[in-house]
């Protein structure tokens, strides 16, 4: 058990080394001068005033020093919890608006995941066996598991939003209100959320109906399934092992989707200019501002390598195969 | 007479047509009675094992009656013969080494199974019979997966006759193991049958050495028909048809240098049963086949017990 979870943590950890390292290069790396286009803004002239406002910015960002002062630098910060200035809302730590913006897209992620996966799962199981539905509701499942995240956000921010006038379109709550602890603001904030929330749902619910439908069928006609029918088990008992045998797959599924899902999610609050991780992003390449840039893929990186532990002990805990597995790797 | 199947045939439907894998099979069993069932591959005995006790959705009832213990059992209708199942008529798979639920401990599993029965495991018995085949009891505290193949199959066994069924088929238990397994699995169900567990038995096999260890009785099936039967000293010391014979002659004998002399199979290959032929399924490999033979020879009873399907018996 020991040395399954230290050889998890080691592979974790050379994954978050090189995250961390190549979140570091690519701001660097990218064409354009940051710190010239904030001079820019500052809409000074005099030439002499440019260089030594260049000179300040450099020393306080930290580029006058060589490469890879910078890298150990930047990591010895980051230990430090400290993320630097964003350039973008200059002078505002990385951190605070990060914090601010990662509540938009916990909120978004983490209940589509798990529900699109529990719905999904259930009615995957569900329509197997069931020839009318899975001839009718199945097909729609692909046609959903095959759509970008941002196409179908189109179709229904267009649909739902602008046609139908149902649903916002656009932020994480309207423009006349201030973010409060009302009842008002809460409904504001879901009456917002149900588009992006609807998009990545969907999207991922198909998936998972698809794969469970597969894995139930293969799974009920295995050979403890046709044992138990044989003696007679009834059809509930048999369904309910499949269910839990099938899930198996589904979960280390669900471990792979990770990624992709938050990526989805990302490009989906850009549709609905959510408040979200993902707007941070397209902001902070739109001013070239690497800090927040930076922060913004490390908060991902560790919360998907996270994500996945955590999906890695659910499968020792639901899988006595893999507790077997781990016992074999220690004799 | 604890088990009577008169003219049961048994077809699968196929994209090509209906297969006759059972075409009009009537036999006896006794009450304590292990009657192995032999023949190759494709002559119809898995078949006759599983339409006892559940066809699977490509087999269909065409005719025939299945009589046990005085009541007819419905064996085209899958929910009412959920009834028979496990109580009266129960099955140790050919799949024994995969037919346990991996991601359950056995007794949980046992627990569920007997409960969905509307019954409860009886811990000490279930114990006993498991001491019985030399399984120790924290084989219940185990997954399958921390079984041994071996071990797989006797609790298979162990939890198939757990309701003390009246009849047992035991579909090819033993093709999977090695000789010295064979061995003990054949003595395990032997031990069931004197303890009184299962009433009698069907010992479904390719394997004609080891059914004659086991067997009171044998019946050789060809081609979806019953070929001969009759105890399982007469079989293989005097079969009458000439298909037993062929099969006999097949078998490797110890001690037996085959060096010098080969060792006879039996020619061709069975008929198929899309569109079987008329008369004798076996006289196209049949070396004493003559004009007779283009007729069905019935099944005759021509000593007490000895029941054979040939015109040159």
């Amino acid at each position: 058990m020991r040395r399954y979870f230290g050889r998890k943590l080691l592979i974790y950890g050379l994954t978050f080394f090189v995250a961390v390292t190549v979140n570091w290069m690519i701001p660097r790396f990218m064409p354009g001068d940051p710190v010239a286009s904030m001079v820019a803004r500052a809409n000074v002239t005099r030439p002499e005033a440019v260089a030594a406002m260049q000179a300040y910015y450099n020393n306080l960002f930290g580029f006058d020093q060589p490469l890879w002062q910078q890298y150990l630098n930047f990591w010895a910060a980051l230990f430090r919890g400290d993320f630097g200035l964003s350039i973008w809302l200059f002078p505002t730590p990385v951190a605070d608006v990060i914090t601010a913006a990662v509540p938009y897209t916990l909120g978004l992620i983490i209940p589509s995941v798990l529900l699109s996966w529990v719905v999904g799962n259930w009615f995957g199981a569900y329509a197997a066996r069931r020839k009318l539905l899975d001839n009718t509701v199945l097909p729609i499942g692909y046609v959903l598991t095959a759509t970008p995240y941002m196409w179908l956000a189109v179709l229904l921010a267009w649909g739902l939003g602008v046609l139908a006038g149902l649903f916002p379109v656009a932020g994480g709550y309207s423009f006349s209100l201030r973010p409060n602890w009302s009842w008002d603001f809460f409904l504001d904030l879901l009456h917002h959320w149900t588009l992006p929330f609807l998009s990545l749902f969907l999207v991922a619910l198909g998936g998972w109906a698809i794969g469970m439908r597969n894995m139930i069928i293969y799974e009920l006609e295995s050979d403890y399934s046709t044992y138990l029918a044989a003696l007679g088990a009834p059809a509930r008992l048999i369904r309910r092992y499949a269910f839990r045998n099938a899930v198996l797959p589904q979960v280390t599924g669900l471990a792979l989707q990770l990624g992709v899902i938050v990526a989805g999610a990302l490009v989906t609050e850009i549709v609905f200019a959510y408040p979200g991780l993902g707007s941070l992003i397209l902001n902070a390449i739109k001013n070239k501002d690497f800090f927040l840039l930076q922060g913004t893929f490390l908060f991902i990186v560790l919360g998907v390598l996270i994500a996945n532990f955590i999906i890695d002990i659910v499968y020792v805990v639901v899988d006595p195969r893999t507790r077997a597995g781990m016992a074999g790797a220690n004799a | 007479m604890s088990l009577q199947v008169s003219e049961l045939r048994v077809h699968y439907r196929t994209l090509k047509g209906e297969v006759r894998a059972l075409d009009g099979m009537s036999f006896e069993l006794a009450d304590g009675e292990i009657l192995g069932l032999v023949g190759e591959s494709g002559c119809g005995k898995s078949t006759l094992g599983k339409s006892l006790i559940r066809m699977d959705g490509r087999m269909h009832h065409v005719g025939g009656r299945v009589v046990l213990d005085g009541r007819e059992l419905p064996i085209a209708d899958d929910r009412k013969m959920n009834d028979f199942r496990f109580r009266e008529v129960s099955l140790i798979p050919q799949y024994a080494m995969s037919a346990l639920n991996p991601t359950r401990k056995i007794r949980r599993m046992v627990t569920e199974l007997l409960r969905s029965r509307g019954t409860t495991v009886d811990a000490a018995e279930l114990e006993r019979r498991m001491n019985q085949v030399g399984l120790p009891r924290e084989v219940l505290d185990r997954y399958p997966i921390e079984l041994s193949g071996g071990m797989k199959q006797r609790m298979v066994m162990v939890i198939s006759t757990l309701l003390d069924p009246s009849l047992l088929i035991a579909d090819e238990v033993t093709s999977a193991l090695d000789v010295s397994t064979q061995k003990a699995v054949a003595r395990a169900l032997l031990g069931f049958r004197d303890s009184g567990y299962v009433k009698s038995m069907i010992f479904v096999t390719h394997d004609l050495a080891l059914t004659h260890h086991i067997a009171d009785t044998i019946m050789v099936m060809y081609a979806g028909k019953l070929a001969e039967k009759a105890s399982a000293d007469v079989i293989v010391k005097a079969p009458r048809h000439p298909y037993t014979r062929l099969l006999l002659d097949s078998l490797p004998e110890v001690g037996v240098r085959y060096a010098e002399r080969r060792l006879e199979g039996i020619a061709g290959s069975p008929p198929s049963l899309l569109d079987p032929p008329k008369g004798c399924r076996f006289r196209d490999r049949c070396p004493l086949a003559g004009d007779e033979c283009a007729e069905e020879p019935p099944v005759v009873e021509i000593a007490p017990a000895h029941h054979v399907a040939c015109w040159k018996a």
